[in-house]
């Protein structure tokens, strides 16, 4: 049983979906990233995935662009962040609940929007695989980083390019700043409030393109809550990765390939009861956060509503 | 004039005079401002003075845009000029140094200076010509600093240069000091001095608030007293004394020095053997401190900051874990006990960092006069609050402790720094306390509150309480202690009677030096 998990075209198998299967880890995680680095928390990620899967699919579905449902999914992901930033910014409603409110909104939504729409669960043609020429045919390597849709290859990206943005930019030095002192970063005449608008905007927007990889590259249907809690996983990975695009790497690419062996655990018919594997990235989850609370400490205004004092 | 006379180091072009008129603002049950006239000019240091809450900061927080005022206007070179936000401060060439520092920790000295600036690399940063021009920056007015330092691995005197480099290197021609030297030693007093001397000699034009009249005396070339949001005059800093400025300032006789009066020394009330513990670096914070505090005793801990005595007092309140030794409080070992545990044996804490230690912000007056005892009757039966008595409680206490507020129901917060410091020490000493734990008392407090909390911790004293006076302020030091114990490292250098004690002898032993007539331990 084991051994057939060890043979070279199985680990391949396992390590490949696992890097594809990263994918709306990282889009979402980084986009939370953003966010938390500049004092907001969202824990509405999962709504805004679910809202953008659904658009992205949707759209894919009848105009039969690809790309147009992905700008569905991102703008869709941008609108729900707008509202989050006007609840949490201008209103200065408490975090935590106006995220969890925006979860049920975007998950009783996409349900709603699901059934008026479709009505019936439909398969689509997803993002193809795009083979890096040359790279793609080196043995084992070769299919699992370089035989992938645009959107994995997008979602690694990412990593080095928000990474580059939080600390070698302008922008990112604002960001950080308005995350740990927001009255320092207003006394020398930076917007807390637009600064926040964009990250949490932005945030949206990724939460979107994580829900379009679920629906129109990695499963290539809509199902109602197909999400399924990878949304809040990718909160959790936010504080794994000690608010680091790098650490959410690590972190993503930990779940994502435990997903996969629980995948291909059940693909290959070896008798573990199919709950306890379907469980497994749970039971990760609060492992992982038991193991990293207070590794790192988290940005000083962390879901501190700003105002000027007058 | 020359374009040579009318430009700063910076190359920005100096503000000859800055005009404030007629400046009012009104805060919900407060005139913090009351049609204030204010002006500095090029070459000049203005002090401000005034008592807690007499408007100081909500006066110079107008003029750096973070309030609006209701009226009143801002010249700038005699020309009205708005002031909407800090951007516009910033742009008019206007600096502040708040009177709560405003940096982030967890950046560099140059990401700090660097926030918010244009880059000369278009979206990326340009860390690298920032950190050069601030060695340069440096270099003329003698600041030492190292701009790859993290700033919360800086000293609190460190910090403060970090915000004099972050105004010069915006190109601020007129600065705000908001009690600057309030968390200084007396050598950092000195070095901010010669900075400010240097920066008023190229032309800047400087405000300059505390409530120590020897440095306003030494500094300043004007001074500005204001009293309850109006102001009283303006005056010719060499035309006043010292005592002058204070009975101004308050417009009565004040004392400078207390009377002591004689108190006999009772039991020890509070032991320390042998104790260790760390800082919040895990280095050691204290290393194997012995000291005993009498009944109708104060026993001084003096100290250059940063030597234990946050530390000290810490452990000794139980909010700071001990790794060796015993503290005895009235014969019992409490080390291990809990807060709540220390409060029921009568033990009070005023603390140093009194806006996050000692009060809670959102809570009103009230609330926090009775946040030890909110347990005990007449404050709560079985549970409930008996808010009638609370109220009542609270506002006995701001008579007779003056404190400076609209109601008993204002939020702590919305207090000036020195009336919140008044809250913490009624309620401490106001439950009849057998221990007192006082960190910093007066500091940033008015001379008037100065007074008046000296003379209560003497009273104290002489209802047979031990107190333990926690202080860098040498002068204080001296004119409350029986005994003076100094703290270097961690550890108890010496411990001198009053008597023997000279400013001379302390100010060797906090720097780690132990001459010979001293080496005898008085006990
Ligand atoms: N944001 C605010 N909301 C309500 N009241 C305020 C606010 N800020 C200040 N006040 C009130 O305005 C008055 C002036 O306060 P301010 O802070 O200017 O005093 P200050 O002269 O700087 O005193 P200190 O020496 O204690 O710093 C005080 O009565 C204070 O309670
Ligand atoms: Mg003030």
């Amino acid at each position: 049983m084991i051994s057939e998990l060890l043979s070279a075209t199985v680990l391949i198998g396992i390590l490949a979906s696992g890097i594809r299967l990263a994918t709306p880890y990282l889009y979402a995680a980084i986009g939370e990233t953003f966010g938390q680095k500049s004092g907001v928390l969202n824990l509405g990620v999962e709504g805004q995935m679910l809202l953008g899967s659904f658009a992205a699919f949707y759209v894919a579905f009848n105009t039969g662009s690809l790309w147009l449902g992905l700008l569905a999914a991102i703008l869709v992901g941008a609108a729900m962040g707008l509202a989050m930033a006007y609840v949490t910014v201008n209103l200065r409603a408490q975090q935590g609940i106006s995220g969890i409110g925006f979860y049920l909104f975007g998950l009783g939504m996409s349900e709603l929007l699901f059934q008026i729409l479709m009505g019936t669960v439909e398969t689509a043609q997803g993002f193809p695989k795009v083979y890096i020429p040359g790279l793609s045919d080196i043995p084992g390597i070769g299919e699992i980083f370089f035989s992938q849709n645009v959107l994995v290859y997008g979602a690694f990206l990412l990593v080095p390019l928000s990474s580059f943005v939080l600390n070698k930019t302008t922008l990112g030095l604002k960001i950080r700043a308005v995350g740990e002192n927001p009255d320092a970063a207003d006394s020398l005449g930076v917007s807390v409030a637009r600064i926040r608008y964009f990250t949490i905007i932005l945030g949206g927007a990724l939460s979107g393109i994580a829900g379009a990889s679920l629906s129109i590259a990695l499963l290539n249907v809509f199902q109602q809550n197909m999400t399924s809690g990878l949304g809040f996983i990718a909160v959790a990975l936010v504080y794994f990765g000690g608010w680091k695009p790098l650490g959410v790497l690590w972190g993503a690419l930990l779940f994502s390939m435990v997903n996969s062996l629980q995948l291909w655990i059940q693909v290959l018919g070896i008798p573990i009861p199919s709950d306890i594997a379907v469980m497994m990235p749970y039971v990760l989850t609060i492992l992982v956060l038991i193991a990293s609370v207070s590794r790192v400490r988290s940005p000083s205004a962390l879901s501190k509503p700003f105002e000027r004092e007058s | 004039m020359t374009d040579q006379d009318t430009k700063l180091p910076s190359g920005r072009t100096r503000i000859e005079n800055l005009e404030m008129r007629g400046i009012t603002k009104r805060f919900p049950g407060v005139l913090a401002s009351d049609h204030v006239d204010f002006d500095v000019k090029s070459g000049e240091v203005h002090a401000l003075l005034g008592e807690n809450g007499a408007g100081k900061s909500t006066l110079m927080k107008i003029l750096y845009g973070l309030y609006k005022p209701d009226e009143g206007e801002v010249f700038l070179n005699g020309k009205p000029v708005a002031i909407a936000s800090p951007t516009d401060s910033i742009d008019l060439g206007i600096g502040m140094i708040h009177q709560h520092f405003m940096l982030v920790p967890t950046l560099t000295v140059a990401e700090n200076v660097a926030l918010g600036l244009p880059s000369s690399r278009g979206f990326m940063t340009d860390l690298d010509v920032v950190s050069k021009r601030i060695l340069e920056l440096a270099k003329i007015y003698g600041l030492k600093i190292d701009p790859d330092a993290y700033v919360w691995q800086l000293s609190v005197g460190q910090q403060q240069r970090v915000e004099i480099i972050k105004a010069l290197y915006r190109g601020a021609a007129l600065l705000i000091l908001d009690e600057p030297t309030a968390v200084l030693t007396p050598q950092e007093v000195d070095e901010l001095f010669v900075i400010m001397r240097q920066m008023t000699k190229d032309g800047h034009g400087l405000i300059f608030i505390s409530h120590k009249l020897h440095e306003v005396v030494e500094i300043s070339h004007r001074v500005t007293v204001l009293r309850d949001g109006r102001k009283i005059g303006t005056r010719p800093t060499s035309e006043i004394t010292k005592q002058d400025l204070a009975n101004w300032m308050v417009g009565r006789e004040v004392g400078l020095t207390p009377d002591r009066g004689t108190v006999q020394r009772g039991e020890a009330r509070l032991e320390l053997k042998d104790v260790s513990c760390d800082s919040d670096r895990g280095t050691p914070g204290l290393r194997g401190v012995n000291l005993e505090v009498h009944s109708g005793e104060i026993l001084g801990i003096a100290g250059v900051s940063g030597n234990g005595q946050r530390e000290l007092a810490e452990t000794i309140v139980g909010l700071r874990k001990t790794t060796n030794g015993r503290i005895i409080l009235e014969g019992g070992d409490v080390a291990g006990l809990s807060p709540a545990e220390l409060t029921n044996r009568m033990l009070s804490y005023i603390p140093e960092e009194r806006m996050r230690d000692g009060v809670i912000r959102e809570f009103t007056v009230a609330e926090n006069l009775i946040l030890r005892e909110h347990e005990k009757a007449p404050y709560s039966r079985s549970g409930f609050l008996d808010l009638g008595e609370i109220s009542r409680h609270a506002d006995e206490l701001i008579k007779r402790f003056q404190v400076k507020t609209p109601s008993s129901e204002t939020l702590a917060k919305n207090l000036s720094g020195g009336n919140i410091q008044k809250i913490v020490l009624a309620r401490e000493i106001s439950r009849a306390p057998r221990v007192i734990i006082a960190a910093q008392p007066t500091r940033g407090l008015d001379i008037g509150a100065t007074e008046y909390v000296r003379e209560q911790l003497l009273e104290q004293r002489r209802l047979g309480v031990a107190i333990m006076l926690i202080s860098e302020d040498l002068d204080e030091i001296l004119a409350l202690s029986d005994r003076i114990a100094v703290l270097y490292e961690g550890q108890v250098m010496d411990i001198v009677p009053r008597a023997q004690a000279t400013p001379e002898k302390l100010g060797l032993l906090m720097a780690g030096i132990r001459s010979e007539e001293s080496l005898s331990v008085v006990k």
